[in-house]
């Protein structure tokens, strides 16, 4: 077990502090930073190394916060890069890929921040993993709970979608709904972090290690794209700590040597109307974020007050990308075109990203001349709610040929007259 | 005029464990800076180097984030409470 973190560090003010379960600088109250070695690193990583690892993010281990022989592991990571070619002609853009991380094992990329957080959870003697979650996350906790034998508090807001409530419960841990939104419960679960010391709250007390899980889809965008970086990249913006670490993460391959220097790859944030604090934020060119009170079929992103709402606004400012909030009618639309043109099935915040990239392709944002990456981050199963009364049959019909035929006729009629 | 300002546990080893403090003043600033003359320490812990608040320091009047009001010149009237709170993580 040799990691190479020389500590945490204050993101505000610099202050160090020691690799604990440690998130909030006790001076200035900025969030810590998990510092390295970045010389022992780059001494040590090399592309071969990586290829010669498993296929899951372990294979990043160098680059991680947390090294162990055995981590707290169901397979996150190294999900599919697919070109997506047909998406693109629709959209007129030209390189465009999809990274499709709907192919997790908890069916988000949420699984890639749960296992760095609970291995490390587990290093320090946490018994019980714990969060505050829009539901993907409550997903991955328990189900990386279970296959550590760590007890699971998990805490989400009431109104959730059924598939997230089911799948959350089915691995056996506590579920606690609470009458509010996900910024009370998150709140709630801030107080908590006093009160239950001995629990790991991922996204709170543990959060400056679960944040780096998500470094490793800029990792696996650059490895898979044969060590090269994209251009532009679009990405989802709940808290805004997956876009600010996915910056971070192009940002290492070029100081460790994986990459021959530090990529200008542009950073695009993608929002539901109903919750867009940051593209407001962005579109106003101001560092204020007004927290909202969140209405969007997206509720994975659904978080009014995000915690890394300046971060993401600094990482797009400051690689030349943009950001865009699209409405709840445009995330249907945009769940149907990409199932329709690449075959892949996402859920509403998938469908927020792809939405956005169509309207920053349609302004001239995103361009033709660029190589670009999408990150469609959770599966559409879990979302289903969102697309009540398009998941019908082309026909119900009776067991007869006769009543086949005259079912497809009648479709080819329809289709002729559109 | 009299304003109460809650003070948050991380910052309480200032106020000699005091978890509200009465002070004077017109507007947030002034309370703030009331704040740090009755409690030296305070204010380089709520302010930057410029004099602006911090950015994971939130103070509130009522409900209301003074950064969505006035900012420090944002007026207080007596009787009326400030809280300050650190920004919370998550997500």
């Amino acid at each position: 077990m040799v990691d190479c973190v020389t500590g945490l560090r204050c993101r505000e003010c610099a202050r160090p502090f020691p690799a604990e379960a440690l998130h909030v600088c006790d001076y200035c109250f900025g969030p810590l930073e998990v510092a390295y070695d970045y010389e022992r690193i780059a001494a040590t990583v090399t592309r071969e190394r990586i290829a010669a690892g498993p296929r899951s993010i372990w294979r990043y281990r160098d680059l991680l916060p947390v090294d162990d022989e055995a981590p707290v592991d169901l397979g996150a990571g190294f999900t599919p890069l697919v070109r997506a070619d047909r998406l693109a002609a629709e959209l007129g853009l030209g390189e465009l890929w999809i990274k499709d991380d709907t192919a997790n094992p908890t069916g988000s990329f949420k699984d890639r921040v749960v296992s760095v957080a609970l291995t490390k959870a587990r290093q320090l003697g946490f018994k019980v993993a714990a969060c505050a979650s829009t539901g993907n996350l409550a997903n991955s906790v328990a189900a990386h709970a279970a296959r550590a034998g760590l007890e699971s508090v998990v805490l989400i807001p009431h109104d959730l979608e059924a598939a997230k409530v089911t799948m959350t419960t089915i691995y056996g841990g506590t579920v606690i709904a609470v009458e509010g939104t996900y910024d009370d419960v998150n709140r709630l679960c801030a107080e908590l972090t006093s009160e239950r010391p001995s629990w790991a709250f991922v996204n709170v007390n543990v959060r400056t290690y679960y944040a780096e899980g998500s470094k490793t889809l800029a990792f696996e965008i650059a490895e898979q794209l044969g060590w090269e970086a994209p251009d532009h990249v679009v990405v989802p913006i709940g808290s805004g700590s997956q876009l600010t670490k996915v910056a971070k993460g192009f940002r290492e391959l070029g100081e460790v040597g994986l990459l021959d220097e530090v990529p200008e790859v542009r950073i695009s944030g993608a929002q539901a109307e109903g919750c867009s604090p940051v593209a407001t934020a962005f579109a106003e060119g101001t560092d204020a974020i007004r927290p909202v009170r969140p209405h969007t079929i997206a509720k994975s992103l659904a978080i009014g007050n995000p915690a890394d709402g300046w971060y993401a606004l600094e990482a797009m400012r400051a690689s030349g990308g943009s950001c865009a909030a699209v409405t709840d009618d445009e995330v249907v639309e945009a769940i149907g075109l990409l199932a329709r043109t690449e075959g892949i099935f996402a859920e509403t915040a998938g469908g927020v990203t792809i939405a956005t990239l169509a309207k920053l392709a349609a302004s001239g944002a995103v361009r033709r001349d660029e190589r670009v990456v999408a990150l469609v981050t959770g599966h559409g199963l879990k979302t289903v709610e969102a697309l009540t009364g398009q998941g019908r049959p082309s026909a119900t019909i009776a067991p007869t040929l006769d009543a086949f035929d005259a079912a497809v006729r009648d479709r080819e009629e329809s289709e002729s007259t559109r | 005029m009299s304003v109460t300002i809650r003070i948050p546990t991380q910052l309480r080893t200032l106020t000699g464990g005091a978890g509200a403090v009465e002070v004077d003043g017109a507007t947030v600033g002034e309370a703030l800076k009331q704040l740090d003359a009755a409690h030296p320490g305070l204010a380089e812990r709520l302010f930057d180097a410029d004099g602006a608040l911090r950015r994971f320091v939130n103070v509130f009047l009522a409900d209301e984030d003074v950064r969505f009001l006035d900012g420090l010149a944002t007026p207080v009237a007596a009787g009326q409470t400030l809280s300050i709170v650190p920004a919370v993580a998550g997500g």
